[in-house]
């Protein structure tokens, strides 16, 4: 159990999809001008990904895998097409229940749902969890966990554009290059964090 | 020929696609700590970007509009899949160090939105001379990129050893918040030079 809560903390703060692997940061730069959209899309990131994480992992380990299939057979160079078919259909299908047993929750993520399936922290997630061997409670612990990370580095940025507003900044820096700026100062924060472990060795 | 060379030759600075169109940034902030990882990066794609370009081009008038995001992630994925095996193939260590992200080209908004916007609205041809283009402008940030990152990170070129041994290295280049500082003042040295700015 406390393993599960270490590799949960630890994709939240140490190895952040955004701050530590640079992944899904075409719409984190592009949708964090304002905190309800970052909101949005945060939430709706944290779903897909621990939805996705577990179902890839049983993907891969009872189709793909070397031997899983049947012996002898290794599809597992399939994996990215497999993979990005689920998280597509995945988006898909979570997309349609919102809709039908969640509308409130569906109109606040709005747009925001199908942006999802090529936001590369969602495949990278996928790929991680192979390349690192988890098994299938560790992957839920670190879908769900690297989702938490995003949402958090996402709110925080918007919060922090909000107030740049007011600010007076060189014009060549105005919009992105500022933005690269901030993240790289947040990144900077977020690494004294990378000594966190709660497993007592 | 002058609207050839506007193909080419646009993305590569006045519509980059990583310091303008913001498009591509995730993979380009992750190989570029050393320049060997960076140059393999750049030609996987490249070379995905004008293969994709030029297959959806030749099938836009077969693809039906509501499925064509489906048909376009087939394509990158089928190509990504031979690109990562080819690395594995005859540059195993470099693959090993790429891990991830070669896998994550598909992802990557640049071929996506490259084969979108363009490849689905205009010929083969131009669609592949695009496809270079903006290769090769993706290939161009992220190989200054690794060049300021891996000389002040760690001293050195393609792993040879440039600046003298006193240099005692910074490890805030290598680690991530130093990428991002590095593409802000990029950026910023790339508006004032095009005197193209952005609101705020």
């Amino acid at each position: 159990m406390g393993h599960l809560i270490d590799i949960f903390v630890r994709s939240i703060f140490v190895e952040n999809m955004i701050l530590a692997y640079f992944l899904g940061m075409c719409s984190f730069l592009a949708l964090s001008k304002k905190v309800d959209t970052a909101f949005g899309l945060g939430m709706a990131v944290v779903f897909v990904l621990g939805i996705t994480c577990p179902l890839n992992y049983l993907i891969f380990n009872f189709l793909l895998k070397d031997g899983a299939l049947a012996t002898g057979v290794d599809l597992s160079f399939l994996n990215f097409l497999c993979f990005i078919a689920v998280i597509a259909s995945t988006v898909q299908l979570v997309e349609m229940l919102l809709d039908r047993f969640f509308p409130p929750l569906y109109n606040s993520l709005g747009i925001f749902l199908p942006l999802i399936t090529v936001n590369c922290s969602i495949l990278g997630g996928s790929l991680f969890m192979v390349e690192r061997n988890y098994n299938f409670l560790e992957s839920t612990a670190f879908g769900f966990g690297s989702g938490v990370g995003f949402f958090l580095a996402i709110v925080a940025l918007a919060g922090i554009r909000n107030k740049l507003r007011y600010s007076n900044i060189p014009p060549g820096l105005r919009g992105l290059g500022i933005t690269f700026i901030l993240t790289g100062l947040m990144a900077l924060g977020f690494q004294c964090f990378s000594s966190v472990s709660l497993l007592v060795p | 020929m002058p609207a050839i060379n506007k193909i080419v030759l646009d993305p590569l600075s006045d519509n980059n696609p990583i310091t303008v169109q913001m498009l591509g940034i995730c993979s380009a902030l992750a190989v570029t700590a050393q320049l060997p990882t960076a140059f393999t990066m750049s030609i996987a794609v490249t070379l995905v970007l004008c293969a994709s370009n030029t297959i959806i081009s030749l099938l836009r008038n077969v693809i039906p509009p509501k499925i064509r995001m489906i048909v376009q992630m087939v394509v990158i994925a089928s190509l990504v899949i031979l690109v990562d095996q080819c690395l594995k193939a005859f540059a195993y260590e470099i693959s090993k160090q790429l891990s991830v992200f070669v896998g994550l080209i598909i992802t990557n908004c640049i071929v996506m939105g490259r084969a979108e916007a363009f490849a689905m609205a205009n010929p083969p041809k131009e669609s592949f001379l695009d496809g270079l283009g903006n290769g090769l402008g993706y290939s161009a940030i992220l190989i200054i990129v690794a060049f300021v990152r891996e000389l002040l990170g760690a001293g050195s070129l393609f792993g040879k050893q440039v600046l003298p041994d006193s240099y005692p290295g910074n490890g805030l280049m290598v680690i991530a918040p130093g990428a991002f500082v590095i593409i802000g003042l990029l950026i910023w040295l790339q508006r004032s030079i095009t005197k193209k700015y952005e609101e705020a």
